[in-house]
Parts: structure tokens; sequence; C-alpha cells
């Protein structure tokens, strides 16, 4: 009896961040990334570079004591490298224990998606669609919704594409 | 599941609890083998049996519990009754057996398996020794019983609390019937009586022998398990207490007058009842007495026995939250420095504020020391844990041979300590197995007959070295040369090996001189397991052996796995750092001294011999303005016997770094062999720290490949 009752707290608890992504910008496109990944939001901070990593990982920083790798998402995502300036920021996500920093352009808002406005992604090409896990339709706007661990995880692709 | 759920956090608890307390008691043991039993010892003793059985009864781990209970009996006979000719060897080895059983029971629950071991035989031989105990013993009353031939002994136990023997007022027989397959019948009904001690007396049962046969246990299953007791409760109070039996399926509870005593009673009882009446008027007689001794024996036990509490003052603390305290510790001294630091502060120039930052650079100072050295744990527990296997050994080998600890205050980071304990355990196995010779052996040659191993640990510099030294036959070179040539192990020939070489014949997977394989050694695997435990922490070992005079095995380890003396070195606009261990020299070299080989390696000659140069923004890819040799540094690194040198733009100072890993996500992309892991520098950048091993290596290896891939 007793354990019904946790189980249906914690699904309380996840209710209340389903379906909330923060947005953010990357060149023209805007993303989403599913709230309860998100541990915080920096600024840009200087990045200490860790040899022999793909260039999309651009090194690590220093987050109050703790060592955390940087993902600059416009090179994962192979588009153009932009310098970073005060606008730029830092998503440290935490995913299955390990934290990682996504380098992006502009951080956006929260928004509050409901499933029915979310469709799935047309195949338009390989490459670019593993990440997106879905798109959301918001006031006429479009979001590019992300699936983080597909992101963090999809290097297979890379070392066929090397060879 | 649920049971799972509220157990969780009691379970971490209660493993550690238990752990600690059977470590107690096998000090313990060990302590009074060579003492002898005193008073203090059986209460301590008694004590942490007693510990055990409660936590585990109360974790359903009913095995551990029965067994300690049982354990606990025996010592309750010694404490009250002070029997005279004990088997001291024997009751060391049963309660050694048992703290093994609840060992690897302990080491089952704490793996996740269910602890299902079997403790009934130990039961058995526990109870046995009892009543052998109780044989000898003094008191006639326990003679009484033993010639009406049956082994009443756990029925007449007399509870601490009760002074005098009461004639209970009420007669009751209980038949209870546990439920269909609740399995261990016998153990239960002995429980159950067990329980009842405390309000009833006169207790008697059947079937008797409950523990010692199982044709008992088919009993109770078919016809119930049957009790005759009087006691001072209602028929309420007695319900009441067999309600709370568990596994019970039924009790039937008839109250008996006293005239019915005898008939309720199967006639085999009668000759029993008589015995009863016996001894209870014979125990009315000593019970006073045992009164009296057992308040000299609490007087007694209030002496402090020191070897006994060695861990009283003691807290035990989760690690993360040691991390935790270490990181902001760290971060603390960052701020500190960027407060006290601050270029515009300094630049007024006010006393007291300079003053002020001083002291407070002093207090962070002694912070961070004595933070860094709270993870250090002494090397006590590990030392200790070889009396253990000095005194098993010895047994078995037959041999006589004293361990002495020197040093063992002597500490090391707690992350070291669970890999060396292993080793150090071969260690002492083998001098005692292959380097101690026998008794007979040892008078023979002049030496003492009683062997000596000695434990020693003492710091030497940034290290701690830990010395295992036995006084045995030494190493034989013939011997080790010959079995190496029999496996093909030799990769030099006999001639030009030096003895140091000879003596690390030993450590070669495989090795071994002995011919048959026993149950501690032979197979060759033990230092190869040592070498390779040594390794992982970044120690080394080392073997000396003088023949017919004994071996020494020093184990060298580093202070701890987390602080390192660094040089920091700039390349470019990232700074790394390098363990100042490996280094061996830094210079400026001349280009004179500079060649190239055709595969277009660098290298330099210094003092005649040729060191290769590896140019660090080159291998890290970091853009540099340096990168001509006369204006950066060259710094010569040195790692298993090989040397390189690095080149890179200035050396920045020393320091000492607290390490910290790279982050599990890079490590699981990629593996990067130059780095050993990074750290945070006072003003708060990052600073690789350089592997000077994997640089080698991945060094080697790439060249290599281009001599593959161009001869290919």
């Amino acid at each position: 009896m007793s354990e019904s009752m946790v189980l249906d707290l914690q699904n309380q608890n996840e209710d209340t961040q389903k379906g909330r992504y923060l947005t953010f910008t990357l060149g023209g496109e805007s993303y989403g990334i599913e709230i309860q990944y998100v541990i915080e939001i920096i600024g840009t901070q200087p990045i200490t570079e860790v040899p022999e990593l793909p260039t999309y990982i651009r090194g690590i920083i220093n987050l109050r004591g703790k060592i955390v790798p940087v993902m600059d998402v416009r090179l994962r995502f192979k588009k153009q490298f932009k310098e970073y300036n005060d606008r730029t920021c830092i998503i440290v996500i935490d995913i299955k224990e390990s934290s990682i920093g996504l380098i992006v352009d502009s951080v956006s808002e929260v928004i509050s998606i409901p499933e029915s406005d979310i469709v799935e992604p047309p195949e338009i090409s390989k490459s670019g669609n593993n990440y997106v896990k879905g798109i959301g339709k918001i006031s006429g706007e479009v979001k590019l919704l992300l699936d983080c661990d597909r992101m963090l995880n999809d290097e297979d692709t890379e070392i066929i594409n090397k060879i | 599941m649920a049971e799972q759920f509220s157990n969780e956090p009691m379970l971490d608890i209660y493993i550690f609890e238990s752990t600690q307390n059977i470590e107690q008691l096998e000090l313990l043991i060990l302590e009074t083998e060579k003492t002898g039993y005193t008073p203090a010892a059986i209460n301590e003793i008694f004590r942490i049996m007693h510990t055990i059985k409660g936590s585990s009864a109360m974790m359903l781990f009913n095995n551990i519990s029965n067994l300690s209970h049982n354990l606990e009996d025996v010592f309750y006979y010694l404490r009250e009754k002070k029997p005279q000719n004990i088997d001291y060897s024997t009751l060391s080895d049963l309660v050694l057996e048992c703290v093994d059983f609840i060992k690897v029971e302990l080491y089952k629950i704490k793996n996740g398996d269910s602890a299902n071991g079997d403790a009934s035989g130990l039961a058995e031989s526990i109870a046995k020794f009892l009543v052998q105990l109780k044989q000898n013993g003094q008191s006639e009353s326990e003679n009484t019983i033993e010639k009406s031939g049956t082994s009443q002994s756990p029925v007449f136990y007399i509870s601490k609390d009760k002074t005098k023997v009461t004639m209970g007022k009420n007669t009751f027989k209980a038949v209870i019937f546990f439920e269909d397959g609740c399995e261990m019948e016998n153990i239960r009904a002995y429980a159950v009586l067990n329980n009842m001690k405390d309000f009833a007396d006169n207790v008697s049962c059947f079937p008797e022998k409950i523990i010692e046969s199982d044709s008992s246990l088919n009993e109770i299953r078919k016809n119930g398990f049957k009790i005759f007791f009087r006691t001072d409760r209602s028929f309420d109070g007695v319900k009441d207490f067999f309600q709370h039996v568990a596994f019970l399926r039924d009790i039937e509870l008839i109250e008996i007058n006293q005239d019915n005593n005898p008939d309720s009673f199967e006639s085999s009882k009668s000759p029993i009842l008589e015995s009863i009446t016996l001894s209870v008027s014979d125990k009315t007689e000593n019970n006073p007495v045992i009164v009296h001794q057992t308040k000299a024996i609490d007087e007694k036990a209030s002496e402090p026995d020191i070897q006994l509490n060695t861990v009283q003052n003691i807290i035990s603390v989760n690690v993360a939250k040691l991390d935790k305290l270490m990181d902001l510790v760290g971060e603390m001294v960052i701020a500190e420095a960027m407060v006290t630091q601050n270029p515009d502060i300094l630049a007024l120039e006010h006393e007291g504020f300079l003053k002020a930052s001083r002291q407070l650079r002093k207090i962070t100072n002694e912070l961070q020391d004595t933070v860094m050295s709270i993870r250090m744990v002494p090397l006590i527990t590990t030392f200790q844990k070889m009396h253990r296997i000095v005194r098993d050994m010895c047994k078995k080998l037959g041999k006589d041979v004293q361990l002495t600890l020197i040093g063992e205050e002597t500490e090391v980071d707690k992350n070291i300590i669970e890999h060396i304990s292993d080793p150090i355990m071969h260690l002492v196995r083998n001098s005692l197995d292959h380097g101690i010779e026998s008794e007979g052996e040892r008078i023979k040659k002049g030496k003492p007959p009683k062997g000596m191993v000695t434990l020693e640990a003492t710091n030497a510099g940034s290290d701690v070295l830990i010395i295992i030294k036995d006084d045995g036959r030494g190493l034989n070179k013939e011997i080790l040369l010959s079995k190496a040539k029999e496996n093909h192990l030799l990769s030099r020939p006999e001639e030009e090996m030096t003895d140091r070489e000879i003596y690390n014949l030993i450590f070669l997977p495989g090795f071994s001189t002995k011919d048959n394989v026993t149950e501690f050694s032979g197979r060759g695997v033990g230092m190869d397991v040592v070498t390779r435990n040594i390794e992982t922490v970044g120690g080394s070992v080392f073997v000396e052996s003088t023949e017919g005079l004994g071996t020494t095995i020093i184990l060298k380890i580093p202070l701890t796995l987390a602080i390192i003396d660094g040089m920091n070195v700039r390349v470019g606009n990232s700074c790394y750092t390098i363990p100042i261990t490996d280094i061996r020299e830094s210079f400026i070299p001349y280009s004179t001294e500079l060649i190239t080989d055709p595969d277009g390696n660098e290298m330099i000659i210094v003092r005649e011999q040729c060191y290769p140069i590896l140019r660090l923004y080159e291998y890290f890819e970091v853009t540099s303005d340096v990168t001509n040799f006369e204006e950066g540094i060259l710094v010569m690194v040195e790692q298993d016997g090989k040397t390189i040198c690095l080149f890179a733009d200035e050396l920045l100072g020393q320091q000492q770094v607290v390490v910290k890993a790279l982050p599990s996500y890079i490590k699981n992309k990629r593996k990067i062999h130059s780095l050993a892991g990074c750290t945070i520098l006072g003003d708060g950048s990052i600073s690789l720290i350089v592997d000077i091993g994997g640089f080698i290596n991945h060094k080697a290896q790439a060249n290599g490949m281009k001599h593959h891939l161009e001869s290919g």
C-alpha cells in the first residue's frame, strides 16, 4: 500500500518537470532541452583545452571546484564556429551521473510544450536528425527538441565518418 | 520489495557495525589465546555476541542471530559457572569458526546476495562443546542431569535476573505448531524455550533433544512442540507471549493443576521429573553463591582494558562528505587568495589589513592540511589482520612464528589501504610457507626455534615504506635460475643477471619453486598479484635476501593518491603540471647538442647519453610563440628506466597540488594516454597533470607505427 503511495509521489515530481523545455538559440534556429536534465546556466569561463579529444569538445572548466567538460553545440551540429561573446552561455546538464556543459549562443526561456504540440522529426538527412527527438510548435515558432543521450553518446558515427 | 526499501539505510549501518564487532571479536580471541580468558575478556566477548545477535535478529538474518545466540550461551555459562578445566584451544577454534561463518554471511549481504548459510553444523558443535563443558564442570546439578541420560542443558537456564527460584503458581502445558514450510522448526523451538526462561521455570519439553537430532524436526512438524512449564504469569499473559512467536500456526495452551502433573506427561518423562525436583533444590543452595561471584566479576570488569577498546573515540563519516569538504576547502583557499591578493586593496597598503590577511592565510593553510589528513587512516587494522593469518598458518604448518608489528600508527590514504591489504597478506603467507623453516631445521642451523616475521611501516619522504622481513631460508639463486630456465622465463643468459634481477624472477606470473600446489602457495600467482596491486596505487616492490638468513620485501607506496608535488610549466597559454618525482633535471639546451635522425625525431646528448625530445606544444596541439629551443626549457623526465626530454615554454614553479580525475565523460570518450588527471591552481585555472609513463608508451607506439607505415 505504502509502495504505491511512494511511486505516486515520484510521478508527481516528474510531472511538474515534464513537458517543460529550456530553449536556446544557435545560429538561426531555436532548440529546446528537457529541464529535468539542466542543473544550471553560467556565463562563459576560461576553458582549459584537453588534447586528443574531438574538436567539438572544447575542454574542461572549473565549476566551483568540480571539473566539467564542455561541448560546443555549434561544432557538434557541424555549423560554423562563432566567437564567444558576453551573451554566450554554458548550460550544465547532468545525464547518467556525468555532467557536461553545452556552449550555446544565447539562452531564451523555459516553456511548457504539451505532448500534443510535439511531432516526430522528418527523415531529411541522417546526420542531423540523430539528435532531434521531436519538433515542438509554440505560438507559430518551431523549436527543435534535443535528445541529450544521443548528443553525448553518438561517437560511433563519428568514428565511422572519420574512416 | 517494501522490505528492501525499509532495510536499505539500516543495512549499511548494520554491515558496518557488525564488521567492526566481528573484527574486534577476532582480535579479542587472538589476544586471549596468549593471556588466557580473563573475566573482562569473557564479558567483552559476551557483549559482542549479544550485540551481533540483537542486530542480526532485527535485520531478520536468523542464521547469524541463532549462531551468536549459541555462542552467547557458552560464554554465559563460562561467566556464571566458571568451570575449571576448559579446553581453551578448542573453544578458540570454535569461536573463530563462527567468526568466519559470520564474515562470509556479512560478505554475502554486502554483495546483495541472501545470507543463506547453514549454521546448524556449527550450532551442533557448539552445543556439544557446551555439554562437554558442563560434564567437566563443577556443579552437581549438571551431573544429575547426565545421570538421567538426557541433555536438557538449555532447559535449566537461570537468567541473571532471578536470584531466587520461585515455585511458580501456575503450571501450563503448551503445544506449539509452526507454519508449514517455515523450516528450522527445531531451532525456532529452541528459541522459544530460551525466551521463556525469564518468566518460567521447571521447563521441560518434548522432543527433548531439540538441536542435536534431526528427528526432532520431524517430530515437531508432525505433532507440534510440547512444552511443560511453571510460571507466575496468568493464562492470558502466557497466551500473549506465545502469540508473539514467529511463524506460529497454532498454539494449544492448557493450564494444569498440581495433581495433574504426572498424568499429562508421557511416561518417559517421569524419571526426568525426579531429576527436576532434585536439581531445583540444589540450585537454591548454589544460587546465593553464584550471585556473590557475579558481583565480584562485575567489579573486576570495570577495570579498563585498553586493548579491548580500540574503537572508542572514532566516528564514521560518509566518504562523499569528506570529498565535498575537501572541495570546499580548496575553493576557500582560492577565494581567500583572490581577496588578499587583490591589486587594488594591496595598493592601499593598509597595515591592519595586511596583518589580518596574514593571519587568515595561516589559518586557511592549517585548515587545508587538517582536511587533507582526514582521509589518512592508520595501518593498524590491516596489520592486525595478519595476526590471525599467522596463527592459522602456524597451526596448520606446525611452525612456531612470532609476528612483530612496528610503526602501525603510520597513516596512508584510505584508497590505498584497500589495495595493499591483499599483497601484505600474500607476502606474510609466503614468508611463513616458503621462508621460515621447520623447528627442527632451525635448531640444526643454530637459529632460535621460534621464527620471526616483522611487519614494519615508516615514512620516507613522500612515500610510505612497508617492510616484510623474515629470518627464514632466504632466496636461493640457483633454484630460482633453474626453475626459470625450466619454464623458459629467462630473458637474458644467466651469467649476465644481477642478484636483484634474479630475485625479481619471483614476480613473474606463473613462477613458483614449489613442486606441488598446497593450500597456501605453489601456483605461482601470488607475487604477480602483489606487483599488480602495488602498481595500481603507483608504488613499487623491492626484494632483498640473504641465503640462510632471511628475506626482506619492501613495498614503496606514495603517501596519498590525492596530492602530488608538481612542477608547473607553461606551454603557450596553457599550464601543465609534471609530477616532481619523475623530473630528473631541467635545462636550456644549446642548439649544438641537438640531433635529428632520419625519421625526423629530435634528440639531445647530455653527458654522453642520448635522449629523445618531445615538443609539448606540438604534442598537445597548443599554439605557442616559443619554438626555438633556446627560448624555452627542456625538462628531463624518467619513468620505468626510460627517459625523455619535454620541451616547454617556461617553468612556473613548484606546487603541491590536489589531483582530480578527469571527468568520466571524457574518460569514456577516449582514453587519453598522456594525462593522469587535472588540478585546480591557486587562481582558479585548471592545469593538466602529465602522465610520463603514458607519454613514453604513446610515443614509442607512435614511432613504431610510423616505421610500420613507412616500411609497409
